[in-house]
């Protein structure tokens, strides 16, 4: 599945390298136009991608892209929020295959080259939730999942979507202390899966994914805690039955399958009813499923949340 | 080792050692602060707030073990001497402790009363913290000479053996509120052990001066030490 040999194809082969963003220009600009004037900027160059803005969009600032890539959760990488930053460097993302099969008219294995293909990229500034009552405003870059998925064509069996990260030992040799099950396992149900704000990222502030938030390719669930959105997927496999899923694997009754983002529903251990913005002094409200709702509230109708955390 | 112990520049000298932690803390948000107080800060992380209570929190166990090490250590190493830092340590622990603990009243709870007794009461990991700390109240409060006159010093030994049970609460509060990475608070946990094996040794094996008395003259023995 995964072939380990030097990287024939490069990121720069993949976007046009004068497309991608500068990033040292982009800080320097957010010193001198003040953060706020500079996130704009860094949209117009990303539109020079190709990369279309969305609807889905949120219009708060985005959260600093140093944050987003020195506060990662990545177990495989190490359990400190930094580890990730430092010991994913050289992990290798391409060459790079994902294999979807299962429940499914047209499985097919894809390589790199054929993922950036697959539907139109898009920018999604979304809001991200923590389980740990943090969170962040991340200018995605990816497409819908359903475009993939409505590929493979999914047989009337097909309920459920289970995703496997990239597992090796030897390149995350601090996975060993996670004290989680590797290789990472994540699942949706596959109304979820088809629901238009569900996406596959690709890159983010205008550029490819860096190592530590999931390269080269990984799920965007905004309105679930972060820790759904499976990082570096090599597999994807439509089945039948609800797929076991890594945290609830941990820990049960503290991660359930869903795991819609709710102020009413705590974590065994910390109460869920607020968040601190990463870059904020004082906390805000968490607003149920992250503020996507409209979008996504009638997916749960009948159901009692508390039970299907 | 003992002169050394002994000279008045000493105590004075490891006074200062035990504030570099938290003027290392403040140097940090200084520069923080002056660079604008916004964005990612390699120093403070992207999450500034949970780096302050970690680093407290940190801050607050270690302290606990360093005193904890004093008696074994003198009595290993022939270092009587050492006893003369054991209160300062103690109060240092206390004091990073409440700053740990002023950490999660003023930036994780905002001073809301109600909110804190909820977490207090529902929250595990917050109730064996605020035990923590509630134990090692009294001992910082009752650590002047005038408070070991009053209750007299075997009295005032016994209730200070209270950071017994502060340290175990603050290993199981570690224990408790991490997610899977169970490393750390293990490390403290089996320190703690150590620690705590060493005095149980030497409680278990009369001392050689209560055997002699013990095989002389059995009713004085109460009169040792």
């Amino acid at each position: 599945m995964v072939i380990r040999k030097k990287p024939d194809l490069q990121y720069s082969q993949v976007t046009p390298k004068q497309h991608y963003l500068n990033r040292r220009r982009f800080l320097a600009g957010s010193m001198a136009l003040g953060a706020l004037a500079a996130a704009p900027a860094a949209r117009a160059t990303t539109k020079l991608n190709g990369v279309a803005k969305s609807p889905f969009s949120t219009d708060e600032k985005p959260t600093p892209l140093d944050a987003i890539t020195h506060y990662n959760n990545y177990y495989e990488f190490g359990t400190d929020k930094e580890d990730p930053s430092r010991n994913a460097q050289h992990f290798q993302t391409s060459p790079w295959q994902v294999k979807i099969d299962g429940e499914v008219a047209k499985p097919t294995t894809l390589d790199l080259d054929a993922i950036f293909k697959i539907a139109p990229l898009e920018e999604r500034i979304y809001r991200h939730r923590c389980v740990e009552a943090w969170s962040m405003v991340i200018p995605w870059i990816g497409f819908p999942l359903n475009a993939l998925l409505k590929q493979v064509q999914p047989t009337a069996k097909a309920k459920y979507v289970a995703f496997e990260s990239y597992y090796d030992r030897k390149q995350m040799p601090q996975g060993a202390w996670g004290g989680i099950p590797f290789p990472y396992v994540e699942g949706l149900r596959l109304d979820e899966a088809m629901n238009p704000l569900a996406l596959l990222a690709v890159g983010l502030y205008g550029d490819t994914l860096p190592n530590q938030d999931g390269a080269p390719i990984r799920l965007v669930v905004p309105w679930k805690y972060g820790f759904k959105n499976i990082k570096a997927i090599v597999k994807i496999r439509l089945v039948e039955k609800q797929p076991p899923t890594t945290w609830n694997i941990a820990a049960a009754n503290e991660y359930g399958f869903y795991s819609n983002v709710n102020p009413e529903v705590d974590h065994p251990r910390w109460s869920q009813a607020k968040e601190r913005r990463i870059g904020e002094f004082s906390k805000r409200n968490t607003i149920k499923f992250n503020g996507y709702g409209d979008q996504v509230a009638s997916l749960y109708a009948g159901m009692d949340l508390r039970k299907n955390y | 080792m003992n002169r050394l112990l002994s000279s008045r520049w000493t105590k004075p000298v490891g006074f200062l050692l035990c504030l570099v932690p938290i003027l290392i803390l403040c140097w940090r948000l200084l520069e923080f602060a002056r660079a604008g107080g916004q964005g990612y800060d390699p120093a403070l992380t992207a999450d500034p707030i949970a780096y302050i209570t970690h680093y407290t929190g940190d801050w607050t166990i270690r302290f606990l073990l360093i005193t904890l090490s004093v008696t074994p250590f003198r009595r290993l190493f022939g270092l009587p001497k050492l006893a003369r830092y054991r209160r300062m340590l103690g109060l240092f622990a206390f004091f990073y402790g409440s700053l740990h603990l002023m950490t999660w009243v003023w930036l994780d709870k905002f001073f809301d009363v109600r909110e804190m007794l909820k977490d207090v009461e529902k929250r595990r990991f917050i109730t064996m913290g605020m035990t923590a700390f509630a134990l090692m109240a009294p001992l910082a409060i009752t650590s002047t000479d005038r408070w070991v006159r009053r209750l007299g010093f075997e009295r005032w030994q016994r209730l200070h053996r209270l950071i017994y049970f502060s340290a175990l609460a603050g290993v199981i509060h570690y224990y408790w509120l991490v997610k899977s990475d169970v490393r750390l608070p293990l490390m403290y946990g089996g320190i703690l052990a150590v620690l705590m094996l060493y005095r149980a040794m030497v409680w278990l094996k009369p001392s050689p001066r209560a055997q002699r008395a013990k095989t002389t003259s059995p009713n004085t023995a109460y009169l040792r030490d």
